[in-house]
């Protein structure tokens, strides 16, 4: 049997899924559960980051399921939903699984209404069961089944209550040959569909999908559809039945707008299916559990200091948490270098090995425990529904700095990373409001800058304070990102606002599932990325800063050193040939090449080093701020080091000013990649690159000036 | 009078939508439409923002958005 199958061409027993549905009705999380049972997920982010394809096998069948973005309508409101809209219109997919929400059926049918139309093989999940039970909703989706024409089956990604049977239901709907549902609107607008109908037939017009999808996308306006026809001779017959058949409907509707007849006609449908089908025992006077914490957390006077609350406890969680496991991993990476140290008798390799590779990783590494708060920190505000209140409590106040409500949650994920936070500025709509949002995630300290202003905050400020400064850098990166997007917003992004109009989740658990799923995701990210990347770029910059040899100063100091006798003595020159033998290395000559633009702003050259580095990544800065510093101090490396040495050999002023180049500059290669793709320019990188680097050295100068004072 | 007008706990049916094009199809699609029942939850500092629900769905506007949509108790 199983030599038939590798025989048998794959695409025989190949079903292509499209998963649809609203926004916030856990699909991701469904797919979770249906991957996980099956496992072999496939997540080829990067080539179509916007959609998500997962494999699977289940019984004799391939599955390909395509992850769509959450879309309320088929309308092309933001990027996301014109990803779901334009997949869903090119019909390349076998299945339609549309995923609805139990407690909010009637909403999440009218994106159905839409499916419906489309005409092709569908099936309907009715995503959270487990809850609408809970909540006393009881559906009878035998009875949906039939009223709709397509397969319901209730499911719970949470308690995996029905995942077998929904794929059983979609592997009975693929099989059948007719299409599922059977959407039916008002008379007269059925007479209209029957019009054009009827002349697409008699002219034999090509199209993707049915003729019928075709009459009602032609008459809801759909741009697509429109293009398409305009350019067939087709159109000069079309159009005029056309019009008589919109001012038809729109005068039997009372209205002026063709496609609100057509939402009202979804919506008059469903709310007779969803009477019929629904025991609901009707919402009771006490208030839900959401109005009640609402209340508190979205209340005029006191929303706005509680989430300010909740930033700062997650950043000094994030110091004072994090700080618990670091001396452990610090004295693990100093062990480790000294045990394979010892079994390398080549001083260059050794060198390599040791202050290289393990001393720049391990730079990195050491802050695995504070990205890891970081991260549930943010996994939290998003999986709760607690975001889009304080984007509602924001709004107003962002508004006047130019940006939008919504802006507050690519913002927030900059936080975690730039990469994925501005992909999220896809929920804008408005190109310029999307644009400003994206200039701006860069000002949001990633979680990639915090091993910097750890290392930092740890060295020039008490322990007590650390936490505090922490909040204090993002918080004041947050407000310098504020006024940037005002400046932008008065200068380069003029122009009309984006409507503010979105969706309150409900309050929910977060599902520890769903949170250690992104949260050990990340941090796998973080560390691969510390092995791969910055293991290979401290390597470099380890070579970079040992050659080239020079082999006069060399036996110059060792004459020197041998005259000596004194321990102490010999330590002190020992220094200071480490530090000459740096500064005549090639990056000591890059350092010193660059060293002027950073002198007015009190950097010196292994400061000045450690910025460029950081173009690349900004863990980059701080293992090269190991690599230079260490080597240019010939003691042995001990725990906490580093901090040490920059405490002492870095002045107050000079600290701050590169915290603040760090805080504002360019983001990371691949995070400027990303920008560039999502702004949908190069010119657009450009622009950021000069925008961050004049803000960040005005500001850093201003910084260093005014520290000084102290 | 429109919905920006409506102090929190009231309860107003939709009249018209006057909001045009994307807008408007963004709110239809949230149930938003002629004939909805909606009701004020709460309302954002200075009144910014004003939540609603309709049916079974919270949704957030602004004023100016609120401002488009006629309502009448």
């Amino acid at each position: 049997m199983t030599e038939d199958c590798v025989a048998c061409p794959v695409m025989a027993n190949h079903i292509r899924v499209a998963l649809v549905g609203q926004p916030n009705v856990g699909k991701s999380m469904l797919i979770n559960s249906v991957s996980n049972a099956h496992l072999h997920v496939g997540n080829f982010s990067g080539v179509t980051v916007d959609k998500t394809e997962v494999l699977f096998d289940y019984e004799d069948y391939h599955f390909t399921v395509v992850d769509l973005p959450g879309s309320y309508a088929l309308n092309d409101y933001s990027i996301e939903e014109k990803v779901t809209s334009t997949f869903l219109f090119n019909g390349d997919f076998d299945i339609i699984v549309n995923v609805v929400d139990s407690t909010n059926l009637e909403k999440n049918m009218q994106l159905t209404a839409e499916l419906m139309s489309m005409n092709k093989k569908m099936v309907m999940a009715l995503n959270m069961s487990d809850e609408a039970e809970k909540e006393g909703i009881d559906i009878d989706e035998a009875y949906l089944s039939k009223l709709l024409g397509i397969n319901c089956t209730k499911v719970s990604a949470v308690t995996r209550l029905g995942i077998d049977e929904l794929i059983k239901s979609v592997i009975s709907t693929f099989e059948q040959d007719k299409t599922s549902g059977k959407l039916v609107f008002s008379e007269a607008i059925e007479e209209e569909i029957d019009n054009v109908v009827s002349l697409l037939n008699t002219h034999k017009y090509q199209a993707p999908n049915s003729y019928r999808n075709v009459a009602i996308n032609i008459l809801k306006d759909n741009k697509r559809t429109y293009e398409r026809m305009i350019a067939n001779p087709i159109w000069t017959e079309v159009q005029p039945v056309l019009l008589e058949a919109k001012r038809h409907i729109e005068l039997h509707h009372d209205t002026d707008d063709v496609k609100e007849a057509f939402a009202e006609e979804y919506a008059s449908f469903n709310r007779g299916v969803v009477a019929e089908i629904l025991n609901d025992t009707p919402l009771s006077e006490k208030r839900t559990m959401t109005e009640k914490i609402d209340s508190i957390l979205i209340n005029q006077y006191f929303g706005i200091p509680i989430f300010l609350f909740f930033m700062w406890s997650l950043f000094q969680l994030t110091f004072e948490l994090g700080a618990i496991p670091m001396d452990m991993i610090d004295g693990f990476f100093g062990w480790l270098g000294d045990v394979v140290g010892a079994t390398i008798s080549n001083d260059d390799i050794r060198s390599l090995i040791v202050d290289g590779l393990i001393g720049g990783v391990g730079a990195v590494v050491l802050f695995v425990p504070n990205i890891i708060i970081l991260f549930i920190g943010i996994a939290l505000l998003e999986s709760t529904g607690y975001m889009s209140r304080v984007a509602f409590l924001l709004d107003g106040f962002f508004h006047k700095f130019g940006l939008h409500g919504q802006s507050f949650i690519p913002l927030v994920t900059g936080f975690g990373c730039s990469i994925p936070a501005y992909m999220s500025a896809r929920i804008l709509k408005n190109d310029r409001d999307r644009l400003l949002t994206l200039f701006i995630i860069g000002f949001m300290s990633c979680g990639a800058r915090l091993p910097v202003y750890v290392l930092f905050a740890g060295a020039f400020f008490s322990e007590e304070m650390a936490g505090n400064i922490l909040f204090l850098i993002y918080i004041s990166g947050a407000i310098i990102g504020l006024f940037a997007a005002k400046l932008l917003k008065l200068t380069a992004f003029k122009g009309e606002d984006e409507p503010f109009v979105m969706e309150m989740p409900k309050y929910r658990l977060p599902s520890l599932k769903l949170v250690w799923h992104t949260v050990s995701n990340k941090t796998w990210m973080y560390l691969k990325k510390a092995g791969t990347f910055i293991a290979a770029a401290a390597m470099l910059v380890w070579f970079m800063s040992n050659y080239p040899k020079n082999l006069e100063l060399n036996s110059q100091f060792e004459s020197k050193i041998s005259a000596l006798s004194s321990q102490k003595e010999i330590t002190l020159v020992e220094n200071k040939w480490a530090e000459q033998r740096l500064e005549q290395s090639y990056l000591g000559e890059v350092g010193k090449f660059i060293a002027p633009v950073f002198e007015p702003i009190g950097l010196d050259w292994k400061m000045s080093v450690s910025i460029l580095t950081g173009l690349a990544a900004k863990e980059v800065v701080v293992s090269t701020l190991g690599v230079l510093y260490s080597l240019g101090d010939a003691v042995d490396e001990e725990s906490s080091s580093l901090k040490a040495l920059l405490a002492s050999q870095i002045s107050f002023a000079s600290a701050m000013a590169f915290i603040v180049i760090i805080m504002i500059y360019l983001p990371c290669l691949a995070a400027s990649i990303v920008f560039t793709r999502e702004a949908g320019h190069i010119k657009y990188f450009f622009y950021l690159l000069g925008f961050t680097s004049i803000a960040a050295y005005i500001l850093a100068f201003i910084t260093y000036q005014v520290a000084l004072l102290f | 009078m429109n919905l920006s007008q409506c102090e929190k706990e009231c309860e107003v049916k939709v009249i018209k939508l006057h909001a045009k094009g994307a807008l408007k199809d963004r709110l239809i699609s949230f149930g938003l439409m002629k004939g909805a029942d909606i009701k004020v939850l709460a309302h954002a500092p200075a009144k910014s923002t004003i939540e609603i629900i309709i049916a079974r769905t919270r949704l957030a506007l602004r004023r100016e958005e609120a401002e488009l949509i006629e309502v009448a108790k």
